[in-house]
């Protein structure tokens, strides 16, 4: 990019601009495997056209990576595409989709570990895609819901097996959804909440 | 039909350590963008701001006329505030990039930024309430 002609650097609209008082952001991470609507979601209640960062790993992760790039290859690119909520004229949520192996999540520093929560986003036709990354969410102690992007073609189970085939406890919320439309991502997202305001109770009743 | 069956994982005792994103070290030919990247950020040896992907960055002034074009066009964006995020994409530059230049910008005190809320372990109800009103006028 040329900067030089500064005057057409692009930026935001000016009506997605945040105010002057926005003071502080949160963020939610759905993460998910390839396809399975992560972006598809973010769009869907974005108040931005969702815009994407882009990072680089260099030798040390492709080492290690099985599914991208061919083995010469020292330096993938990686893309997290994310979408904003204006809460209040102080608070702004954002919301990143990102993919569902771990070693991506390093390249962008605290995206988990300071998210007030995840979306697991599934599709039933492969529920395995997911298992990974249920598992890791787990292990680092994230809060997250598992939210079914229900596609014509795939299998429904009752939410009784499907929280059995996961082996997710009682108190996880499972939801079916169709992220193309904005107030079921929205619920999502409200589901998710309605979650980590559960857990907070019950921290402060302990 | 029979779903696929996971097995479930618990918390480990100790969280991983953080993880500091390696300094992309500059290969003659490498990437899109060699040797570029490091022109942009300067240098890559001192330490890098606490910055989240949603840490909010606002100006602090007009561009100085010693400002470098990445930051006269980084000052232009954040007349209001813009996420680490945003500013990643809309310059096009990668997030650990980004940092970099966002550190050194406030150690010149050229830009301001507004720290994130981050997840406690016991989490503030009145600010997932305040979120979920949020949604709700979605």
């Amino acid at each position: 990019m040329d900067f030089k002609g500064s005057d057409t650097i692009p930026g935001p609209r000016s009506e997605d601009q945040l105010p002057h008082t926005a003071q502080a952001a949160v963020k939610i991470v759905i993460v998910g495997g390839f396809g399975v609507g992560k972006t598809t979601m973010v769009g869907s209640v974005s108040e931005i056209k969702p815009l994407t960062t882009e990072e680089t790993m260099t030798q040390a992760g492709v080492g290690v990576d099985d599914n991208y790039g061919s083995e010469t290859k020292t330096a993938t690119t990686v893309a997290m595409d994310f979408g904003r909520i204006s809460i209040t004229e102080q608070l702004v949520l954002y919301l990143f989709g990102t993919p569902g192996q771990e070693r991506f999540w390093f390249l962008w520093n605290g995206l988990f570990e300071g998210a007030l929560g995840a979306v697991v986003l599934i599709d039933t036709r492969r529920l395995e895609v997911s298992f990974d990354v249920i598992g890791r969410l787990e292990e680092r102690g994230v809060p997250f819901v598992v939210a079914v992007n229900t596609f014509p073609d795939a299998p429904r189970y009752p939410v009784a097996d499907l929280r059995a085939a996961l082996d997710l406890s009682a108190e996880i919320p499972i939801i079916e959804t169709d992220v193309r439309r904005r107030a079921a991502s929205r619920d999502v997202l409200m589901t998710l909440m309605r979650f980590l305001h559960s857990l907070a109770m019950s921290g402060a009743l302990r | 039909m029979t779903p696929p069956q996971r097995q479930r994982r618990y918390p480990r005792e100790e969280p991983p350590p953080k993880p500091t994103p390696a300094p992309a070290k500059e290969k003659e030919g490498d990437g899109k963008q060699p040797e570029r990247l490091y022109v942009v950020a300067g240098s890559d040896d001192g330490e890098r701001a606490d910055l989240d992907l949603v840490t909010l960055i606002v100006a602090n002034a007009e561009p100085p006329p010693s400002a470098t074009p990445e930051q006269t066009a980084l000052l232009r964006l954040t007349i209001t505030p813009l996420s680490v995020a945003e500013l990643s994409a809309y310059l096009n530059l990668p997030y650990s990039v980004m940092t970099v230049l966002i550190t050194e910008m406030l150690t010149a005190q050229l830009v301001t930024a507004r720290a994130p809320i981050v997840r406690q372990a016991l989490p503030d109800r009145s600010l997932l309430e305040a979120v979920m009103h949020g949604l709700q006028r979605l």
